[in-house]
C-alpha cells in the first residue's frame, strides 16, 4: 500500500497491575485501518481484542494499566504523545465509538435529541444547527416517525433501535473512524443483520474506516475487509477475510473455526411411536392483558432434544418458567408421564423436581457466589433427603464432576474462582444431582466463547448418550441448533408458527417467519455468506 | 435412578484444596489489614473492661475526693487512675471511664442486637412474602419512623421506670425500622437473582432459600449499619440520660460522663473529652473490624486478605 493508513497501531503493548502480579494484556500488536475499509478483530474473551481500541480511545485507566511500548499513528501523529486536550478533541470529532450495550450507554434521564446533539454542542456546534442534524441523523439510522421519537427516553426505544441511536451519535460528527466494539451481539440475528447492514451502508456513504470487534466469525465474513486474529494478548494470524477462513494457518484459528456450529451433521428424528414423557397441550400465559404464550402444544420424547428457537420476545423463556412452575399458566395443560404438572399440588411437584431440571444462560448469576462447588451441587441432596445419606454426597459431588470434566480436587472453591464455561459446567452438575429425565437449557452456552460452547454441547450430548437424557433446548442461535437437536420449534411472539425435525426446519421452511431467521442467521464463511446476503436483500426486495 | 448405590468412594489426592483451620486463616487474615487488628485489639480491651472494670474499680470509681475536683490529666505524680484527672466530685476520670463500659456496651449492644435481629427478621418477611403481609409491616414501619424518637423513649421511659432494661427496648424499638427496610429492600433484588430461581426449581423450601441463598448476600450490608449504629445508640442512650430518662446516676455511662462534662468545658476539658474520646475510638473500631468483615466474608473479595499486601511506593 502507498499511502499511509488512516490509523496504524504499532508494536503496541499494554500491561495492567494486578494485586496477583503483572498481567500481559496485548503485547507487540501492530494493525493497521485505510480509509473506506472494515478490519474485524476477531478474538475470545480475554484474548486482548478490546485493549488496542481502548488505547486510542483514551480509556485505558493508567494504573492499573502501563502502555508499555509502541505508538498509535493516526494521520501520522502519535496519539499516545498528545496531550490530553487534544486528544479529547480526537475523540467523537475523527474517532467516534459504539458499544456492545447500548442501554447502558445512553443517559436514562435525557431523551435522545438531547444526547445525539450534546454531541455536536460539545464540539462547538450552535444549538439549532446540532438539532436539526441530529434529526437527520434519527431519520438516517432507520428511526421510524423521528420528529415524535426526537424527545422520547432510551427506555422507550427497542434494542436494535437504541444500537441505531448510538451509530447517530457516533456518526453526528463525521468521524473518520468507527470503533465498533461488538455492536451486534446484544441483538436478535434479525436486527443483528439490519444493524450490520446499516453500518456498511454508512461506510460506503461517508468512507470512513470501520474497526469492529468481535467474537463471532459470522460478523467478521458479513462486514470485514480484513481480519485479525487474537488469542491472549497476541495478534495470531492476519489476512483478508476469505484467506483467514479457508486458509487458516495458525493452529488456534483452526480451532476456532472448526469450533463454530452449523457446518456438521443434522440429527435425524428419533423413531415414531414412542410414548413421549412431555406433552404440552394449549399451554397460555397472560401477564394482565399482554399474552406471552398464546396455545403452546408440543411433545419431548426420552433421549431427544428439541430446540425452541426465536427471538427476544418470542415467549421462549415463558414457555420454560411455566414448564417449570416458576410462573403460574393461565390456561393450558403440561402432562409428564400422564400426570398434569401445571395443576399438580405442592407434595407432587416437590417430586417431579427430581424428573425436570434447568440450566440457566449465564452460570455467573445462576450460582450462589458465597457457596463453594460441593455446597452447590450437593445442595441437591440437602434438599431431597431420598437420593443419598450423607455420608455418600462428597464421593457423588466427585462423581459428577468428574462426569462434567471439572477436577474433583476443586470442590472447595467458590464459583468465582472458575471460567465461564467450568462454571456452566458446575451448573449442569448441579441439575444432574437430581438425576433428572428432562433438563431445560435456557440458553445454556450463549454466554459463553464459541470454543467453550462446542466443548459444553459435546458434553450435553455425550451426557445425552450415557443417562437417556431429554432436552428442551431454548437458543436464538440457529447455526447451534442446527448441529444439536433433533427437532426444532420456532416461536414468533409468544406463538409456535412452525415445528418439525430439524432437516426439515432448515431445508425446507415453510414459514416466511422460519426463512427470515435462517437467511439472517451468519455462516463463517465469506463466500456463503456472501451468496446469502445477495439473496436476502432479494427476498427484501419482493 | 440406578446410580445411588454401586459408586465407590474415591480416593482423595494429593492436589486437594486443604482448607488451614478456620481459626488460624482468620487471624493470618486479620494480621493483614493491620488497621482492623489494632481495632480488634480495642474492642477486645473495652470488653474486658465492660465484664472485670466494675468488680475491679467500682469502689475507685465512686469514691469522692474532694481535693482532686476537677484534676488536670496527665498528671502522674498521682495514683494512675487519676492520669486522666478527675471529675467535678474529684472521682478518678479513668476508672469511671473503665466501670463505665459495663452499662454503656449493654445498653448500645442489647439495642443494636435487639434491632438487628427483630428488623430484620420483619425485613426478610416483607421482602420474601405476600404483598399483604409485607404492607402491614412496612406500614408499621412508617408509624415508628413518623414518631419522633426522643419523644416516644420520653413516653416509654416516663410510664416505666428507667432501667438498663427499658432503655434497650426503647432504643431498640426507634431503630428497628433502619434494619427493615434495609433488608427488605435488599431481598426483593436478591430474590430476583437467578441463583434463587435455581434453588427453587430444584425444590428448595422458601426456609432454605431465605436462610441459605438471601440471607448471606444481605447480612453484610446489615452488619455495616449496625456498626454505625452502635455509636448512634451511644449518643441517644446519652441525650436520655441528660434529661434524667435513662440511665440514673450514680449509675454511669460515657454518654451520661460526656453530658456531665458539658458545663466544664470551658474549664475541665478533660471531662468530656475523655469519654468523648473512648466513644469514638470504639466506634472507629467497629467500623474498621465491620469493613474487614465484609472483605473476609465475601469469597469473591477473600483475596484481597490472603495474599501478600505489596508496599505503596
Amino acid at each position: 500500500m502507498g499511502e499511509t493508513p488512516l490509523l496504524e497501531v504499532r508494536n503496541l503493548s499494554v500491561d495492567f497491575h494486578t494485586v496477583g502480579g503483572k498481567v500481559h494484556a496485548v503485547r507487540n500488536v501492530s494493525w493497521h485501518l485505510s480509509r473506506g475499509e472494515t478490519l474485524a478483530i476477531l478474538g475470545e474473551s480475554g484474548s486482548g481484542k478490546s485493549v488496542s481500541a481502548s488505547a486510542i480511545m483514551n480509556l485505558i485507566d493508567c494504573p492499573p494499566g502501563e502502555i508499555v511500548s509502541g505508538e498509535i499513528l493516526f494521520e501520522g501523529q502519535d496519539v499516545l504523545k498528545m496531550s490530553s486536550n487534544a486528544r479529547r478533541d480526537l475523540n467523537g470529532r475523527r474517532i467516534a465509538m459504539i458499544f456492545q450495550d447500548p442501554l447502558s450507554h445512553l443517559n436514562p434521564v435525557y431523551t435522545v435529541g438531547f444526547q445525539i446533539a450534546e454531541t455536536m454542542t460539545a464540539h462547538g456546534t450552535p444549538r439549532v444547527q446540532a438539532r436539526s442534524r441530529a434529526l437527520e441523523l434519527m431519520a438516517r439510522v432507520g428511526i421510524p416517525d423521528h420528529e415524535a421519537k426526537f424527545d422520547a427516553y432510551p427506555h422507550q426505544f427497542s434494542g436494535g433501535q437504541r444500537q441505531r441511536l448510538m451509530i447517530a451519535m457516533a456518526l453526528a460528527l463525521k468521524p473518520d473512524i468507527l470503533i465498533a466494539d461488538e455492536p451486534t451481539t446484544a441483538l436478535d440475528v434479525t436486527v443483528q443483520a439490519q444493524v450490520l447492514a446499516l453500518l456498511e451502508e454508512l461506510q460506503q456513504e461517508t468512507g470512513m474506516g470501520l474497526l469492529l470487534i468481535t467474537h463471532d466469525l459470522g460478523v467478521v465474513a458479513e462486514v470485514a475487509d480484513r481480519v485479525v486474529v487474537m488469542n491472549s494478548g497476541e495478534i495470531v494470524e492476519a489476512g483478508t477475510a476469505s484467506d483467514v477462513y479457508h486458509d487458516p494457518g495458525h493452529p488456534y484459528t483452526r480451532k476456532l473455526i472448526a469450533a463454530v456450529p452449523g457446518t456438521g451433521e443434522m440429527a435425524a428424528p428419533l423413531e415414531t411411536g414412542i410414548k413421549p414423557i412431555l406433552e404440552v397441550n394449549g399451554l397460555t400465559k397472560h401477564f394482565g392483558s399482554f399474552i406471552a404464550l398464546d396455545d403452546a402444544s408440543l411433545t419431548v420424547l426420552p433421549g431427544e432434544t428439541v430446540a425452541i428457537v426465536g427471538e427476544s420476545g418470542s415467549g421462549k423463556s415463558t414457555l420454560a418458567k411455566t414448564l417449570l412452575r416458576l410462573e403460574e399458566a393461565t390456561s393450558g395443560e403440561a402432562l409428564w408421564h400422564g400426570r398434569d404438572l401445571v395443576t399438580m399440588g405442592q407434595r407432587e411437584l416437590f417430586s417431579l423436581r427430581r424428573d425436570i431440571q434447568m440450566v440457566f444462560q449465564d452460570p455467573t448469576q445462576s450460582l450462589n457466589p458465597r457457596m463453594s462447588v460441593y455446597d452447590i451441587v450437593s445442595e441437591a441432596f440437602a434438599i431431597h433427603p431420598k437420593i443419598l445419606p450423607r455420608s455418600q454426597w462428597k464421593a457423588r459431588v466427585r462423581e459428577l464432576l468428574d462426569q462434567v470434566g471439572l477436577d474433583a480436587n476443586h470442590m472447595n472453591r467458590y464459583p468465582h474462582q472458575f471460567s465461564g464455561g467450568q462454571r456452566q459446567r458446575i451448573a449442569i452438575a448441579r441439575s444432574l444431582a437430581l438425576e433428572p429425565k428432562l433438563i431445560i437449557c435456557d440458553e445454556a452456552v450463549s454466554a459463553l466463547d464459541v470454543s467453550i460452547q462446542s466443548q459444553v454441547m459435546t458434553l450435553l450430548t455425550g451426557l445425552q448418550d450415557k443417562l437417556g437424557l431429554s432436552y428442551l433446548f431454548i437458543a436464538h442461535d440457529l447455526p447451534l441448533v442446527r448441529d444439536f437437536a433433533h427437532r426444532v420449534i420456532v416461536m414468533q411472539d409468544g406463538r409456535i408458527v412452525e415445528q418439525g425435525p430439524v432437516a426439515q426446519i432448515f431445508e425446507a421452511p415453510r414459514q416466511t417467519y422460519t426463512r427470515n431467521l435462517i437467511a439472517a442467521s451468519l455462516h463463517p464463511d465469506p463466500e456463503i455468506q456472501a451468496r446469502r446476503r445477495s439473496e436476502r436483500l432479494a427476498m427484501a426486495g419482493d | 435412578m440406578t446410580t445411588n448405590s454401586d459408586h465407590i468412594p474415591a480416593q482423595p489426592s494429593a492436589t486437594e484444596d486443604v482448607p488451614t483451620s478456620p481459626a488460624k486463616q482468620v487471624l493470618r487474615m486479620l494480621w493483614r489489614d493491620k488497621l482492623a487488628f489494632f481495632a480488634a485489639v480495642f474492642l477486645i480491651l473495652v470488653i474486658l473492661c465492660a465484664i472485670f472494670g466494675p468488680m475491679l474499680f467500682e469502689e475507685e470509681a465512686t469514691r469522692q475526693d474532694l481535693r482532686g475536683r476537677n484534676a488536670p490529666p496527665f498528671d502522674f505524680s498521682r495514683n494512675w487512675l487519676f492520669w486522666l484527672g478527675g471529675d467535678t466530685l474529684g472521682r478518678p476520670l479513668l476508672a469511671r471511664i473503665i466501670v463505665a463500659a459495663q452499662n454503656t456496651m449493654m445498653v448500645a449492644a442489647g439495642a443494636v442486637a435487639a434491632s438487628l435481629a427483630i428488623g430484620t427478621t420483619l425485613g426478610l418477611i416483607a421482602g420474601y412474602s405476600g404483598p399483604r403481609t409485607s404492607q402491614v409491616i412496612m406500614r408499621l414501619a412508617d408509624v415508628i419512623m413518623s414518631f419522633p424518637s426522643l419523644l416516644l423513649a420520653v413516653i416509654v421511659l416516663y410510664m416505666l421506670a428507667p432501667s438498663v432494661g427499658n432503655l434497650i427496648i426503647v432504643l431498640a424499638i426507634t431503630r428497628i425500622p433502619v434494619y427493615l427496610r434495609t433488608s427488605r429492600a435488599e431481598v426483593l433484588e436478591v430474590r430476583e437473582r437467578m441463583f434463587v430461581q435455581a434453588a427453587q426449581v430444584m425444590g428448595a423450601s422458601t426456609r432454605r432459600i431465605v436462610f441459605r441463598h438471601i440471607l448471606p448476600i444481605v447480612a453484610p450490608t446489615l452488619i455495616t449499619i449496625a456498626t454505625l449504629d452502635f455509636a448512634f445508640v451511644m449518643l441517644a442512650e446519652s441525650s436520655l440520660s441528660f434529661l434524667g430518662i435513662g440511665i440514673q446516676p450514680p449509675e454511669i455511662t460515657w454518654g451520661l460522663m460526656v453530658s456531665q462534662g458539658r458545663p466544664y468545658l470551658t474549664s475541665a476539658w478533660w471531662l468530656s473529652f475523655f469519654p468523648g474520646l473512648v466513644i469514638i475510638l470504639t466506634t472507629l473500631s467497629l467500623n474498621l473490624l465491620s469493613n474487614w468483615m465484609r472483605t473476609a466474608l465475601d469469597p469473591v473479595q477473600r483475596w484481597r486478605l490472603e495474599i501478600a499486601r505489596k508496599k505503596h511506593g
